[in-house]
């Protein structure tokens, strides 16, 4: 399949589709396709529909309080703001973190992954495979023997269990409350597996909701809080106390320890039994959708997380950088330090540049607002019937690496890890492209199986896995090294803004469940003069840019062909594959705030 | 076994009225020392996360800026079975979608609340980023305080002033006097935003 990749390729002569909004919970964002005589998309535009604020809350505070603040802005990836602020300050003023304070927020960042994927699948992108009104129409004792066959370790498995989940499923649809499954699309023919399966996913989706609730428990621990976790510049904000007097009131000690590692068994078993045996189970049901890769076989981007000697990202268990053209034999460093690799363009978002043909490095970002719309656009300024792409269109800007639209997320970070010979990654992947192979008698390649919606779901599973797998190494390198007489969990030293120099600048990064993530700070007489997060979403979700060239979410959607272009199947299936999460790239959605996804044809 | 009580403050304090539930049950902490079988929460925009909180508590008592289509400040309860509706007519914010959901999640799963309390109030203004509560949506805190210490006194549960000092809900960077004193000037940060979306500011400039 030849890659589209600019905007000068593309054919908006066919029907035009609007779904508005796009995501299922979170978020605001618009999309509009043209679709052909045989409704296949030729032209996708994604629009932000929010106005982005968090810069400017932040000006002019203390940047010690910086992660409070962005732990707010998203509803879902809360502790990952946290982590990349307070990585940002400390940047900025050169403060090194004990190894205690490393090794505990990452297997606090690994439960945020952990949980993030799982209720990722289970509850925003299952329902885009999974049809739950035909799994009232499944025979139990066959879903057993299917559940069987595809997670033998499965204990949850006996003919009775599907039948009470199936008669309960039946009670909550018949009192006329569809709920969560409302304003589906059941009848259309892009739903593919057979009742049993969607039965045994039903029950699947129950059985995350439980097992979310106990994973979640080590944020409290190590956080000492939950729904909102604390976060420390200068380590993390936990005492620790194995053996002297006293141990019982410190929030890490033994019996805290032991507890996590329980849960850290318990999220390894469910990806082992339940999510990774439910992912390959649907692929192979949708052997022949294998649409949706776009910039994934071309252009990628990861920052490279889980340093596992501190401070050498030489030695990050998901390394960090670029592959470009679609080489993936060769992995390109990147350093988000230079104002030449990272920057974002304006010409298509509702912003104002001074020069719109540069791009800006976020240190030396601008936010000004600039809502203005292209001649041929239709309807009004406050209800748009169709945007006119060749103007500005979004409230979301358009970051590029060296001038390429990028593709973030699992996806990118799995492609990247295994073309830079990381070896677990490989061995996963390779055992599922077989798998799935076998499952489906077809021969298909590794580029083409990866670089698709498919891939992107498998992706986020496989490394759900891995994070799982490898917090218990975290776990035991942490207890060894208390055990080895180190408590220190902060780095205090240079608390006081007194210690600070007058001015400084600093960059935080992290690999979030949706991709790369950066926070660009500049501080001056103690307080942020200036602060630019570019998100995952940013990258995905953006525009095109002054080059023409289209982001992520624009290029995965071409070339798919829809059912039933009103009922936007297909193209749900793919965006939420990207798991979009607009409430950080963007904000404040319409006072109306309209509660079903609109479908709109022209 | 006795009912368990969840008071439970939803929305994004950073979008200044949509603050308040937040603010009530955070008001409650600073105050008030509770039995165990009551849990107070600040829910943020945690959407699905607050499930399994929800499953179980026997009684959910939520505090929330809700658009009922009332003049701002308008102190509104809704009970029960209404309370699923009221969080799904009319969003304005995100959170509510995820709430709404929350509670058909509980309730697939047979854990859902025997009572439901909706402590709400009409909010004023919400694109102010970064902004705090208008008065007359602060005014309504002290009546949603004393309407939740009613409800719970007429079920028999004891609730003492705090003597002591409180462990706070959420950090302390965003209890609301460091939040409101520590704001920057509005002519060093801009506060607006969408125009489609927020057409009593940011309109009047242009037109």
């Amino acid at each position: 399949m030849s890659s589209i990749l600019n905007a000068s390729q593309l054919d908006a002569s066919g029907r035009r589709v609007v779904v508005d909004p796009v995501t299922r919970i979170e978020g605001h964002m618009r999309c509009e396709v043209n679709v052909d005589d045989q409704n296949i998309i030729r032209n996708a535009v994604s629009t932000g529909t929010m106005w982005r604020g968090l810069e400017v809350i932040l000006k002019g505070r203390d940047p010690r309080d910086a992660w409070a603040f962005v732990e707010r802005i998203c509803g879902v990836c809360t502790g990952t703001h946290a982590l990349t602020s307070v990585r940002a300050v400390e940047d900025a003023l050169d403060i090194d973190i004990p190894y205690n304070a490393h090794l505990i927020r990452h297997l606090m960042d690994k439960t945020l992954q952990v949980h993030d994927h799982i209720v990722h699948f289970y509850h925003l992108h299952a329902l885009d495979w999974v049809n739950p009104v035909n799994a009232l129409r499944a025979d139990p004792r066959k879903t057993s023997e299917l559940q069987k066959m595809v997670s033998p370790s499965n204990p949850k498995s006996s003919p009775g269990y599907f039948s009470d989940l199936q008669n309960r499923l039946k009670k909550f649809v018949s009192g006329g409350q569809l709920g969560i499954f409302a304003n589906g699309y059941w009848d259309n023919p892009a739903y593919k597996l057979s009742p049993e399966a969607d039965l045994m996913a039903v029950a699947h989706y129950l059985e995350a909701l439980d097992m979310q609730k106990d994973i979640v428990k080590i944020h409290t621990i190590f956080g000492g809080k939950n729904p909102h976790p604390n976060y420390l510049v200068g380590g993390v904000a936990c005492a620790i106390n194995l053996n002297d007097t006293g141990s019982a009131g410190a929030p890490v000690n033994m019996n805290s320890l032991n507890f996590v590692l329980q849960r850290i068994k318990e999220a390894q078993a469910f990806v082992e039994q339940v999510y990774l045996p439910d992912v390959l189970a649907i692929a192979s049901s949708y052997k022949d959708w294998l649409y949706g890769g776009g910039l994934a076989s071309e252009n990628l981007l990861s920052f490279g997380t889980y340093t596992q000697t501190p401070g050498d990202k030489s030695t990050d268990l998901l390394p960090a950088g670029a592959i470009v053209n679609g080489n993936w034999d060769e992995v390109l460093p990147v350093d988000v330090r230079d104002p030449e690799q990272i920057q974002e363009f304006v010409s298509h978002s509702w912003y104002s540049y001074a020069d719109e043909t540069q791009g800006l490095h976020p240190w030396d970002g601008v936010t000004e607002p600039n809502f203005e719309l292209g001649a041929n656009t239709r309807g009004t300024r406050t209800n748009i019937e169709q945007i006119d792409e060749s103007h500005k269109y979004s409230w979301i800007k358009a970051p590029r690496w060296r001038g390429h639209a990028m593709e973030v997320g699992p996806l990118a970070r799995y492609i990247i890890a295994y073309a830079s010979g990381r070896e677990y990654v490989q061995e996963q992947v390779n055992r599922s492209l077989s798998a799935f192979n076998q499952n489906t008698g077809l021969n298909v390649g590794l580029k083409p199986f990866l670089a698709s919606t498919l891939g992107r779901t498998l992706a986020r599973a496989l490394e759900c896995q891995y994070c799982a797998d490898t917090m218990e190494d975290d776990w035991h390198a942490l207890v060894n090294n208390i055990k080895n007489g180190d408590t220190a969990t902060a780095n205090t030293e240079k608390w006081e803004p007194s210690t600070w120099p007058k001015e400084a600048k600093g960059v935080g990064i992290n690999e979030a469940p949706r991709g790369a993530l950066g926070h660009w700070i500049k501080i001056k007489d103690g307080k942020i003069d200036s602060y630019q997060a570019v998100v995952p979403t940013t990258w995905n979700a953006s525009p095109r840019d002054n080059e023409g060239n289209i982001g992520a979410y624009e290029a995965a959607l071409l070339n798919t062909p829809m059912e039933r272009p009103d009922e936007p199947v297909e193209i749900l299936r793919t965006l939420h594959s990207f798991d979009p999460c607009l409430a950080c790239s963007t904000h404040v959605m319409s006072p109306e705030g309209q509660e079903i996804t609109q479908v709109k044809i022209r | 076994m006795a009912d368990q009580f969840l008071l439970l403050g939803i929305g994004n304090l950073l979008w200044a009225d949509e603050g308040f539930g937040v603010r009530c049950v955070e008001q409650l902490n600073q105050r008030y020392t509770f039995p165990e079988n009551v849990t107070l929460m600040d829910g943020g925009t945690q959407g699905i996360y607050l499930v399994q909180h929800v499953q179980q508590a026997t009684c959910l008592v939520v505090f929330d800026a809700i658009d009922y289509g009332l003049e701002p400040g308008t102190f509104k309860l809704v009970h029960n079975e209404e309370v699923p509706k009221f969080m799904g007519a009319k969003k304005m914010s995100l959170h509510q979608t995820g709430f709404q959901e929350v509670l058909a999640m509980a309730e697939l799963t047979g854990s859902y609340p025997n009572e439901l309390l909706l402590i709400g109030v009409q909010p004023e203004e919400l694109d102010d980023f970064g902004g705090s509560l208008r008065p007359r949506v602060r005014d309504q805190l002290e009546p949603a305080l004393q309407h939740a210490l009613d409800y719970l006194a007429a079920r028999g549960v004891e609730v003492k002033p705090r003597v002591e000092g409180e462990s706070a809900l959420g950090p302390e960077e965003l209890q609301l006097d460091r939040y409101e004193t520590q704001r920057p000037a509005e002519q060093e940060a801009y506060r607006y935003g969408d125009p489609r979306f927020i057409p009593a500011t940011a309109l009047k400039e242009e037109s």
